[in-house]
Parts: structure tokens; sequence; C-alpha cells
């Protein structure tokens, strides 16, 4: 039986490199998010198939939120910001396969896409308009309000690790506990909700990234 | 008493008592702003559907910080950096 851990369990270790059963779901993740595009785009046409067509509105609804937001081209942005997006959709979800713990339940992995949403947002800021001038936007309005910058920086890519790592794992333990207490058919609208609960959260990740990417390009005149 | 129990029995109650207060400031936002969605709803139908977006990223955006109180309590009750101190 699955224990309540808040943190990730050593499965084997290569030489120094400890592998915890969180990456090996992330693995598994990857293979599966990988293995649905390669089956669903095999055969492309213009009449699409089922699987070809659910691809397709997942991939509308991500350019057209990204396109409603950037004022730069938005394909700059799409692939990298996607593949976040759909990576934490699905493994928000996985966790509740039976006997598999979600990965972003696991503060290492949800710390791991804050850092990179965070140098995403330096990256895209710098190539648009240049390291001056994305430097430029820390002294404003006042050089007084600079280490106020600099902490806004560090505590907003904090909570977003913190906020999807402890509402995944609200979820989890939410049904662990109602599991311990009720047993039969009690925990299933709780983890109905969870499903509801992961998908919002993937979103939310995405588009506070796309908010903070479209901040740090904000001064483009 | 000794240390160890001191520490265990307020680590206990300052873990419900922050999911206690943590969850009070969010539910009364999240209920105040579900309210001010469902006005301006009424008001104005056509504009339902960027209302509603709206609302669950910020209604999310309010959770999350009764998930930070959460991920404090469980801090408290699964990390508690202070026991180190007592036990050697």
């Amino acid at each position: 039986m699955k224990t309540l851990s808040v943190f990730p369990e050593k499965v084997f270790s290569i030489g120094p490199v400890q592998v915890t059963d969180t990456v090996i779901t992330t693995w598994f993740v990857m293979a599966l998010v990988i293995a649905i595009c390669a089956l669903f785009t095999r055969r492309l046409s213009i009449q699409p198939s089922t699987g070809q067509e659910i691809l397709e509105g997942i991939f509308e609804a991500i350019e057209t939120t990204v396109r409603d937001v950037l004022p730069i081209d938005p394909w700059l942005v799409i692939p990298v910001l996607g593949t976040i997006w759909i990576l934490i959709g699905f493994s928000n979800l996985v966790g509740i396969l039976p006997m598999v713990k979600t990965p972003t339940a696991d503060l290492n992995t949800t710390f791991a896409f804050a850092v990179l949403s965070y140098s995403m947002t330096h990256v895209f800021g710098i190539a648009t308009q240049g390291l001056k001038g994305y430097l430029s936007h820390y002294k404003e309005p006042t050089w007084i309000l600079f280490p106020f910058h600099l902490i806004a920086e560090v505590t907003r890519t904090v909570a977003l690790a913190i906020r999807l790592f402890g509402n995944m794992l609200s979820g989890d333990m939410i049904a662990f506990i109602l599991l311990g207490i009720v047993g039969f058919l009690i925990p299933v609208p709780f983890n109905l909700l969870h499903i509801v609960i992961g998908i919002i959260q993937a979103y939310i990740f995405g588009v506070l990234t796309l908010v903070f990417i479209a901040g740090g390009i904000r001064s483009q005149p | 008493m000794d240390g160890l129990t001191i520490i265990i029995a307020v680590s206990i109650f300052s873990a419900g008592l922050a999911i206690a207060i943590g969850g009070y400031g969010p539910a009364r936002a999240l209920g105040e702003s579900l309210s001010k969605a469902l006005d301006s709803i009424a008001r104005q139908p056509e504009a339902s559907a960027s209302i509603m977006r709206t609302l669950f990223v910020g209604m999310a955006l309010i959770e999350s910080i009764a998930i930070y109180a959460f991920v404090i309590a469980l801090i408290i009750l699964f990390a508690n950096p202070l026991i180190g101190y007592v036990v050697k």
C-alpha cells in the first residue's frame, strides 16, 4: 500500500545519482505524451480523425491564449510554453492511476518547472529589447525600488512552485486520508474534483508564465 | 515534560491553527469573488465566458494562499526542523 509521504522515495541509484519514483513517473508521462502525439499524427488528413481533432483543439487553444496576451510573434514562445503546459497537465492527471504517485506532488519537479519559467522570462525579455533595455525596467519608477524588484522575482518563482506542489499534494492527501477513514466510494467525488484542479492548475501555471513573459517584454514601444 | 514532548505538542497545535486561520481568509475571499462574478454575469450574460475564465484564474490565485498555509502545516508536521535540536 502506498504510504503517506511528502518526500519522494528512492527506488535505485546509478552511481551517486539517486533515481526516485518521481523520475520514473515523469519519464513514463513523457513517453505517454510522445506516444499519443506519434499515434494521432501518423495519418494527417484534411478530414481529421477523432484523435487528430482532439490534438488540433488543444493546439488551437494554446495558440489563441498566447496570441491574445503577447505583443510579439507567438511562435517564439509556443514551442517551449506549450510543452510545459502539456507536460504539467499530463503529470497532474497521471496521479489518478492506481499505484502511481503524482510527479508534480514533489517539490523538486515543480521547482524545476518554476526555474524554467523564471529563465524564460529573462531570455525572452533580453531577446526582444536587448540587455540594456531589459535591465532598465528594474529602475522604474525609481532606483529605490530596485531591491523590491529583486525580491519579487524570487518570491513569484517560489510561489509558482509551491502553488502547484501544494495543490497536487493536497489532492493526493485528501484521497489517502478519506480512504483510511471511510474506504468505499466516498473518495470518488474528491478524485473528480482533483481532476478539475489538476487541469486548472496546469492552465494557471502556463498563464502565469505567459503573463510574466509579457511583463518582461512589455516596455517595447 | 521533556523537550521532545513539548515540541511535538506545540507542533500539532500550531499546525491545526495554521490551517484554521489560513483557510478562513481565502474562504471569505473565494465566496466574495464568486458572488461578484455571479452578479456581473446576471447583469451581462454575453460576457460570461471571459468572466468565468478570469474568475477561475483569480480563484486559483486566492486558493494558493490557503495552499501556502497547508504547506507550512505539512512542514511543521512532517519535516519539523526544530526536532533536530532535541533528538541527537
